[in-house]
């Protein structure tokens, strides 16, 4: 999937999922469901990728390329499929926000 | 006397509606006023990850009394490479230090033995008596008594080892001890039960050893199920590999033990083992029940699935194994964790006066060892569903491997490395 595509669509969503009522902390929340293989706030003790400080869009292109089956994986393909692109978006926004 | 003001003193805790004691503890409180105070019981993978998650998330506002029996943590998952000789009781133990002093929870390591819900507060064995705002209990399972005839009391002769700690050690020594040619035999419960894929693990590991160390031996799988619960063709080829050593043999439901002789003893059939390692039928963790919350078929809390708070109990949020699961939830540390997130998320709304977070999420990693090296996985993401009121697995998510392989044996220890941190650094 080409990823200013996807960005754009997500924009979009986006825009039309804050018209509902969403937590505060909703991107907080679901990046927490990260942490127990990628440590807390994305800071990995080892052996798994630290997503903290990353940029937003080379996050967003590993998840779009797991989700898409272009980059071979042993169960992030499996997992990311469970997020749709907008929890991914904020999930991604999170992390690279994070120092 | 020792009354509950003494205790409070003593412990540096903050009451229940109290504001002067609020904040007497070492973590410092914004603004010198507690937002709130939670008791939570059970140090496990829920209870340790809503400690650290609430007092992280509200930058240290809310007070968090982590109530465990247990000194140190000493965790389920990899316990069965304890038992199979390819880990100590070392690397599965991790302490409690951080959680006091990089966190400010305040640790209680007693039993607790009552729950006033109306009053809220919780009483301890050796500490009286807790105030709390709101509660979480996170008590794991209990062994549901005389569900075998002649187990009960005899757990040194028959080991479950389904609790870490001296059960795993115990196990592991038997099995040590036992003589080559000798039979393990592994009794496994009707669903559910904690940690789907872990007996079908241990046969696996078990027989790792004993193809090396004793290879006339046999691991006898009793399956009171009617097929393996998890991960079940990878499993079935497992058990393949060990081929003359492992033998599986379904709904085989444990009717007695006759701990003397550690006989196993079946519908229709009795089987001597020499070592006889039973996993008991189970329910929610005993203190559910002296908390007098309503359980499901007698055996796991419901809950809400936006707080995590035990339904018709107000200000009692109650998270991991304990549980009446949603649809295909697994009873997992993993599961625990992410359970412990969503009630600390939710208990820090309602202290704001919000609304709990209506689109919540969970996902479960699962993995198993199939020998030393190689390991398989489950994985699976749970959505909200705001119609069925409860999380829903997301159908084309999640899955197993494609075969076992050591590039996740080394995910697997990667993982414990990261959840323990996760909950405890």
């Amino acid at each position: 999937m080409n990823l200013k595509h996807a960005l754009a669509m997500l924009g979009l969503a986006g825009l039309s999922a804050l018209a509902h009522a969403q937590d505060p902390n909703l991107a907080r929340n679901l990046a927490a469901t990260c942490a127990n293989c990628h440590g807390t706030n994305g800071h990995s003790v080892g052996g798994m990728d630290s997503l903290a400080g990353e940029t937003q869009e080379k996050l967003m292109q590993k998840l779009m390329d797991f989700k898409s089956g272009d980059k071979p994986a042993t169960i992030m393909h499996q997992i990311v499929k469970g997020y749709s692109d907008e929890q991914l978006k904020l999930i991604t926004a999170w992390f690279a926000a994070q120092k | 006397m020792f009354t509950r003001r003494d205790f409070l003193k003593t412990a540096g805790v903050a009451a229940a509606g109290s504001t002067t004691l609020a904040g007497l503890s070492a973590c410092a409180t914004v603004g010198g006023k507690s937002r709130g105070h939670v008791v939570i019981v059970g140090g496990g993978y829920g209870g340790a990850t809503t400690a650290k998650y609430l007092r992280m998330w509200s930058k240290g506002a809310v007070d968090v009394t982590l109530i465990e029996r247990n000194p140190t943590f000493i965790s389920c998952p990899i316990s069965n490479l304890v038992i199979g000789g390819i880990k100590q009781m070392e690397d599965i133990t991790v302490s409690y230090d951080n959680l006091k002093s990089k966190w400010g929870v305040k640790l209680i390591t007693d039993e607790v033995t009552a729950v006033d819900s109306a009053k809220r507060t919780v009483t301890t064995a050796k500490h009286g008596t807790v105030g709390y705002d709101r509660l979480v209990l996170s008590p794991g399972i209990d062994f549901i008594p005389n569900a075998v005839a002649g187990l009960d009391g005899n757990e040194e002769r028959v080991p479950h080892a389904w609790k870490a700690g001296p059960q795993t050690v115990l196990l592991r020594k038997q099995l040590q001890d036992m003589t080559d040619g000798g039979v393990f035999a592994l009794h496994i419960p009707k669903v559910p039960y904690r940690c789907p894929p872990g007996p079908y693990e241990r046969a696996c590991v078990v027989a790792n050893y004993l193809r090396q160390a004793k290879p006339k031996s046999k691991v006898l799988v009793l399956d009171a199920n009617g097929e393996i619960q998890s991960k079940k063709a990878l499993f079935t080829k497992a058990f393949e590999s060990y081929k003359g050593m492992i033998e599986y043999v379904p709904n085989s439901e444990l009717r007695g033990v006759d701990a003397a002789s550690r006989t196993a003893e079946l519908e229709f059939d009795k089987i001597k083992a020499d070592v006889l390692n039973v996993i008991p039928p189970m329910r929610a963790g005993n203190i559910a029940m002296k908390a007098g919350l309503p359980l499901i078929n007698d055996r796991w809390v419901d809950v809400d699935w936006l707080t995590l708070e035990a339904k018709g109990v107000p200000g009692v949020h109650v998270i991991g194994d304990a549980l009446f699961p949603a649809p295909t939830m697994p009873k997992s540390g993993h599961m625990a964790n992410q359970h412990g997130k969503v009630a600390a998320a939710a208990i820090l709304n309602l202290f704001e006066g919000l609304a709990p977070n209506p689109t919540p999420v969970v996902m479960n990693t699962c993995y198993s060892f199939v020998d030393s090296k190689n390991v398989i996985h489950v994985a699976s993401v749970h959505q909200y569903d705001a119609e069925k009121k409860q999380p829903m697995p997301v159908q084309g998510a999640g899955g197993v491997s494609m075969a076992a392989n050591e590039l996740e044996g080394k995910a697997a220890l990667a993982w414990a490395k990261n959840i323990w941190a996760d909950m405890l650094a």
